[in-house]
């Protein structure tokens, strides 16, 4: 069991979309869980289905649902970063890791999740996964929690087998539950799930059963 | 936001030409546009965006029938955007325009503001 599990990502919903399995099965074990949001995905093309956000409601709309989502998945402690939605990469990588590092030694977690910093596809997903992985590296091997990256998409595969899988089976109703919450994010997503399911009622349970699956590769220093 | 009317909106950016107005104007595709999932077919990502630019227009006029062109002339240049659906006012006053596809998402947007957009 984990002292303490912090998840650091850039955009409402990745921390359920990535890690809400591991989140879910961590809080009924009673371990806390912090999640360290990077931005409020300011600039999310995804507005509902029908759209009721638009480009300047969409930041607090996102913050309420980030919080909703976490509050399913058992955990209440949300803090933001306020860094800018598809700026990470381009900020002074220094002053991120440092700013990150300063977090990371005030929770003083066991283990912090984050995105893998070569194939997690999002430029912003990879940009705070290498600060995530430069602060850590900066910290003395006593103090530094264990690092677990996930990784998908183009590339992915070529980091071969993961080094942990999480069997979120237990957990996919709650998961599945904040994956709604993200509804400006989620809803056409569902819809197109449901339309495809009409067609062919094997595609739902194959969707749900690829979000029970968490990869994880295992940053090494 | 609802669906563009042009006599509306034209009044709308009319009251805009002649002063310094902050410009947010963004076209996007998708994060994921380049992946393979979920059945689409990846392309490339594209997106660019200019937020708080302070322009001065000296003519604003929106175009077509839907969905509809925006081309604001400058004295040295324009800015346009094509594939505008919805707009609205907000309670700031801001003149927000955007492009919706068929499942709601934002493919494009052109915002007006007399005070700076959020960062």
């Amino acid at each position: 069991m984990e002292r303490h599990v912090m998840v650091i990502m850039p955009h409402p919903d990745d921390e359920t979309m990535a890690c809400g399995g591991s989140i879910a099965l961590h809080r009924q074990a009673g371990t806390p869980v912090t999640i360290l949001c990077g931005t409020l995905g300011e600039m999310g093309r995804n507005m509902g289905n029908p759209f009721f956000a638009n480009r300047e409601t969409l930041p607090a709309l996102r913050e309420k649902e980030l919080r909703e989502a976490c509050e399913i998945l058992g955990t209440t402690d949300v803090r933001l970063m306020g860094l800018r939605d598809k700026t990470i990469e381009f900020l002074d990588p220094e002053w991120l890791s440092s700013r990150i590092r300063a977090d990371i030694e005030a929770i003083r977690p066991s283990l912090v999740l984050t995105y893998h910093p070569l194939y997690s596809v999002h430029p912003d997903h990879m940009a705070l996964g290498a600060a995530v992985v430069r602060a850590v590296a900066a910290m003395s091997p006593a103090d530094r929690p264990a690092v677990h990256l996930r990784a998908f998409g183009t590339g992915s595969e070529t980091l071969g087998k993961p080094d942990l899988v999480v069997d979120a089976t237990p957990v996919i109703e709650v998961k599945m539950a904040a994956i709604a919450a993200h509804k400006s994010q989620t809803q056409g997503m569902f819809a197109r799930m449901e339309a495809k399911a009409a067609e062919d009622p094997a595609f739902k349970e194959q969707m749900i059963k690829q979000r029970t699956i968490e990869n994880y590769w295992i940053q090494k220093y | 936001m609802k669906p563009i009317q042009t006599a509306t909106v034209q009044d709308a950016l009319q009251a805009f030409v002649n002063r310094d107005v902050y410009l947010h104007i963004e076209t996007t595709n998708g994060a994921y546009a380049a992946q393979n999932m979920q059945g689409q077919t990846p392309t490339m990502a594209v997106c660019a965006y200019v937020r708080n630019a302070v322009v001065r227009f000296t003519r604003a006029t929106i175009a077509g029938n839907g969905p509809y062109r925006a081309g604001l002339q400058m004295d040295q240049g324009w800015i346009y955007a094509e594939g505008l659906t919805d707009w609205t006012l907000d309670e700031q006053g801001r003149l927000l325009m955007a492009g919706h596809d068929a499942e709601g998402r934002l493919a494009i947007s052109l915002q007006l503001s007399l005070t700076p957009f959020h960062v």
